[in-house]
């Protein structure tokens, strides 16, 4: 049995687990629940349970969409865009979304997961008309790019940094860097730029949204090889905050650590999103319910070609069609859809699970799709999570804690302009192990009286009035938050060899991308939506 | 122990001056801040004296180690003493049950004080007559006090102020504790000799730190700001709020900057909202004023009798309340805020603008505070701007506040150039209100407007004639646009905050 101080000491590091053991832990006046119960009921999959499924229980559709999370939603979207309407969608959760999924109190929405997107370049254009049809765009820049509503974009102060007692502005700690720290700071946005400017033969880019669109020539590709850690080791990159800095973006991106990370997904984090070296990164989109806002607007043009609360059993593929056999959550009774065509856009590696014959003859190997476990907590406030001192940098959309494991807190009301009173801040804690099954099971194994005393450990590091002003704190435990890539796995066949049908049955998922973006879901999505177009 | 009695009333006189001096210091303090000085004064020294009653009353348990207990009673005055003026400023500018802790630590130090004479006299009594002892200890403790109360105003106050003097103090009475420890060897167990000189050299070391450390502790910056006399103080959930009067007028302070001095806030105040109203064609109905919780804009807008009516948006129900109710602020604002056709919202202008119904006002009255921080940045912002405007008639005027165009000269052309990228036409104005200084406004309107001319007859203005309106569009070279090219102020780049900071910056 783990103790109290064994559980924060292995999240937030032993000083802060010995002060906070000192005294009580003091949840007992706050309240909250962990959400999401899909964990238990998801986990019925691995007992590869054989239903009975009553005759009149079953129903003819063209085409099932398993999993309704930002890659299956965006498929159903381009589907009834193209005027198709046969098509159900069956998700596990009551409401769709997936990671994207939010919650609402009666402030304010906030977000479970994915919270921005960034402004995508005109070439994207199904994006941009996404970003058309939901009333976001402004105009056309000169290039052609959306020019977003300010409303929608990250209101300033966007970031800010706590170190040693004081909060600073942005995310690269500034503060106390030496000439030599500088230095290598602009050196590696100097390599960086290299990469942006960098296109191949085709002239394509090495670093591209979506990652279809980037270069295969091996000089960036092998870049895939050796970790983003042994990259920055080679190109002489020694600073501890620089360091810090590329390792906090692997953690953020990927719930990876730089040394699990490959050096291409690491560089691409850094250049795909940049217009032209020299250039800023793009504008981020955002709403206080984050990436939420998206799923709202399909799960509302789907209307009743979405169905909640069904979890998929079992997939069957048959000589004209496939079954599709799941259960509804809300009773537990089995049913069918006999179906033409599956998009399967559920995480790739519950692929041998949910498909009959998957296993005896594989087109992919879904354990090489590894993903990590992350946790996110609501924390209801009903007063401003107060600053040490006066004149630190004041509360931004992103709080990052220098010395923490967890990612820091996004504050939901920022960008509705509420800068006073109640608040609720989004908490980020992926668990970057070495081994994601490891992340996994630590992360199932607590409940929310250890995980809410984590966070309340973690950020009062940087608030003293954290535990007072909090008076609720919901936790979502992600088993499977997105997908990891890791060193070999972007570059290395096997998510390509998922783009290929099993049978009847067409992959979408960010995990075909091998990076975790609402880009990355919503290409695979329309290419999939495309593919059962084409099949008829 | 013969030898020491001399010594040992020069410690009475030294105790007596020091009693006093916190007396005083309490009672000055309390009337800075609370103001009301004869109630504070009364009450701090009544309740001082009661105290001292009560620490008299309490030395009779007092049995046994009578030199080691008075070392103790002289070391913890010297801490409660020393640390009384700083402590209290910084519970004054921090907490809202001040009069609490006011009230506990002349208490605090009244007990104490009372110990320490009749302690003295018991540890002198077998080496006087007694008629010898009680004349000599009583008529130095009077002299000390005499001497402490004409010192305290002519010299320690006005060189040392409020938080050196109680600290310098604290270190006289903690000298008086350690010196002890030697005149008193005698009567002093020699095991805990050692204990209690190093008890009082912490006391003392502290002390000194702390005297060291005056100017730079934070509290000191309210106690600067009072030079004048403090007539209300108040910390809403907001912001630090505190009203003070001096020799021009009285003054509202928020989070310690200047919003106005009674003496001219009417040059401010007409100049702000004159040229939108009568650069309405037509009479002005119902007008809207954000920010302006004081009531005097409104009071302006009141001067029109078509004004049918006035939704007044501020964040602070503090502040509203304060307007309404007191006394010289209501009068000031020829009680506005009470008037019928005023109706008052407390909001965040940004979250009401966007929330709020579409409301057809004929002008609009922007007065927020400068804007020093994220919070109200987003006040000056295109986005905040197109929200006005969705709650306008086409046809509407605006006047907003726009920070010094001299001080300021990037932040004011930064608010100008940012109301014009949010489709308004603008006229950029700006006046001369001595508090202040030079202040600058933009009066705006949909398709552009023209320079007001002519003040209606029977509004009257004490600063204000159609010339002098004329002369305000006037801008002379160094406060005009500048060359360089001024950014938009967007939510997502606030670039007004960063112009204003940096340029401020030079003054502080």
């Amino acid at each position: 049995m783990l103790t109290r101080r064994d559980i924060l000491k292995a999240f937030v590091g032993l000083p802060l687990a010995a002060l906070a053991c000192r005294g009580p832990a003091r949840t007992d006046s706050i309240d909250g629940e962990i959400v999401g119960a899909s964990n238990e009921i998801g986990h019925i999959l691995r007992d590869r349970r054989k239903f009975e499924i009553p005759s009149k229980s079953w129903k003819e559709v063209d085409t099932v969409i398993v999993g309704g999370g930002i890659s299956g939603l965006s498929a159903a979207w381009k589907l009834k865009k193209e005027g198709f309407e046969d098509f159900l969608v069956l998700e596990l959760e009551e409401r769709a979304g997936g990671t994207s999924a939010s919650g609402k109190s009666d402030l304010v929405s906030y977000p479970w997961g994915a919270h921005y997107l960034p402004v995508p370049f005109a070439e994207n254009e199904e994006l941009v008309g996404l970003l058309d049809e939901m009333k976001l765009v402004e105009s056309r820049d000169e290039s052609g790019g959306p020019v977003v509503y300010e409303q929608f974009l990250t209101r300033d102060p966007e970031e800010r940094i706590y170190h040693k007692g004081r909060w600073y502005e942005g995310l690269y700690l500034y503060a106390g860097a030496t000439d030599e720290d500088l230095r290598q700071y602009e050196a590696f946005y100097n390599e960086v730029d290299r990469w942006i400017a960098w296109k191949d033969a085709e002239g394509k880019r090495a670093f591209a949204v979506p990652v279809a669109n980037c270069s295969t020539d091996p000089e960036v590709t092998s870049l895939d090889k050796i970790s983003f850690g042994e990259w920055l080791q080679r190109q002489g990159f020694t600073s501890e905050r620089l360091i810090w800095y590329c390792d906090y973006a692997c953690r953020d991106d990927y719930g990876l650590r730089i040394e699990q990370t490959s050096a291409w997904a690491g560089l691409f984090y850094f250049c795909s999103r940049v217009p032209t070296a020299g250039e800023e990164s793009q504008s981020f989109i955002t709403f206080p319910e984050g990436n939420g806002r998206f799923v709202d607007h399909f799960a509302k043009e789907l209307g009743g070609n979405l169905q909640g609360s069904s979890l998929v059993a079992e997939i069957i593929p048959g000589e004209s069609g496939v079954d599709v056999v799941y259960l509804d959550t809300r009773t537990m009774a089995p049913r069918g859809v006999r179906a033409k065509k599956v998009i399967f856009s559920a995480p790739l590696m519950t692929a041998d699970y949910l498909i009959r014959g998957f296993t005896e003859s594989p087109s992919f190997d879904p354990k090489e799709f590894r993903h990590n476990a992350w946790f996110v907590a609501n924390l209801f406030l009903n007063e401003r999570p107060k600053n040490r001192f006066p004149r630190d940098f004041p509360l931004s959309w992103d709080n990052v804690i220098y010395e923490s494991n967890s990612l820091g807190y996004v504050t939901a009301t920022h960008q509705q302009g509420i800068d006073y009173g109640p608040t609720v801040l989004t908490y980020y804690h992926p668990m970057a192990e070495e081994d994601t099954l490891t992340g996994m099971r630590k992360l199932l194994s607590l409940g929310w009286e250890e995980l809410a005393d984590i966070c309340l450990t973690d950020l009062e590091r940087a608030h003293d009035n954290i535990r007072t002003a909090t008076t609720r704190i919901d936790i979502m435990r992600w088993g499977h938050a997105m997908i990891s890539p890791r060193t070999g796995f972007v570059w290395g066949g096997e998510r390509q060899k998922a783009l290929e049908p099993f049978r009847n049955i067409h992959f979408a998922h960010s995990d075909l991308s091998g990076i975790a973006i609402f880009e990355e879901a919503f290409y695979h999505g329309l290419r999939a939506a495309e593919e059962v177009i084409e099949q008829g | 122990m013969n030898r020491s009695v001399p010594l040992l009333f020069l410690n009475v006189f030294v105790i007596a001056t020091c009693g006093l001096i916190y007396e005083l210091l309490a009672g000055t303090l309390a009337s800075y801040v609370l103001g009301d000085s004869v109630t504070q004064f009364s009450i701090i020294i009544g309740l001082y004296l009661f105290a001292m009653g009560v620490g008299s009353w309490l030395s009779r348990f007092i049995e046994s180690h009578l030199a080691e207990r008075f070392i103790d009673i002289e070391l913890a005055v010297a801490i409660l003493g020393g640390f009384s003026a700083p402590l209290l400023f910084f519970a004054f500018a921090n907490v809202s049950y001040f009069s609490v802790i006011l009230y506990g630590v002349v208490f605090g130090i009244g007990t104490l004080v009372g110990l320490e004479i009749p302690l003295l006299m018991r540890i002198l009594k077998d080496e006087l007559d007694f008629k010898e002892l009680v004349a000599r200890v009583l008529a130095l403790d009077y002299v000390g006090a005499l001497v402490a109360s004409i010192l305290f105003p002519i010299f320690f106050v006005p060189t040392l102020g409020l938080v050196r003097t109680s600290l310098v103090f604290g270190i006289l009475n903690a000298i008086v504790g350690l010196w002890g420890t030697w005149l008193l060897v005698p009567l002093i167990k020699p095991g805990r000799l050692l204990f209690l000189r190093i008890k009082a050299a912490i006391v003392i070391t502290l002390l000194v730190i702390g005297a060291i450390k005056a100017d730079s502790l934070t509290v000191l910056a309210e106690e600067s700001l009072f030079q004048e006399t403090i007539i209300h103080a108040q910390s809403s959930q907001y912001q630090r709020i505190i009203v003070t009067r001096g020799r021009t007028g009285f003054s509202l302070f928020l989070n310690g900057n200047l919003q106005f001095n009674s003496f001219d806030e009417y040059r401010y105040h007409e100049a702000l909202v004159h040229p939108a109203m009568i650069a309405f064609e037509g009479d002005p109905k119902r007008v809207l004023v954000l920010g302006g919780g004081d009531g005097l804009a409104v009071r302006e807008v009141l001067k029109y009798p078509t004004v049918e009516h006035v939704t007044l948006v501020d964040l602070d129900p503090a502040i509203t309340d304060l307007a309404k109710d007191l006394p010289v602020l209501a009068e000031l604002n020829k009680n506005a805020l009470t008037d019928k056709r005023v109706e008052v919202i407390n909001s965040d202008a940004y979250v009401w603008l966007d929330r709020a119904e579409s409301a057809d006002f004929d002008v609009a009255i922007l007065d927020f505070p400068d804007p020093n921080n994220f919070a109200l940045g987003k006040l000056y912002s295109t986005r905040f701007y197109k929200l006005l405007q969705a709650k306008l008639r086409p046809d509407s005027t605006v006047a907003i506040q726009s920070t010094s165009p001299l001080y300021a000269r990037n932040s004011y052309w930064c608010i100008v150039t940012t109301i014009e990228a949010s489709g308004f036409g603008v006229r950029p104005y700006q006046t001369t209100v001595p508090s202040f200084g030079i202040w600058g406004y933009v009066l705006a309107k949909n398709g552009g407007v023209e320079i007001p001319d002519s003040i209606p007859e029977n509004v009257p203005l004490a600063f204000l004639d159609d010339e002098s309106m004329k002369g305000m569009f006037e801008f002379p070279v160094d406060t005009s646009r500048p060359d360089i090219e001024i950014e938009i102020n967007r939510l997502d780049n606030q670039a007004l905050v960063r112009y204003y900071e940096a340029e401020w910056r030079r003054f502080e």
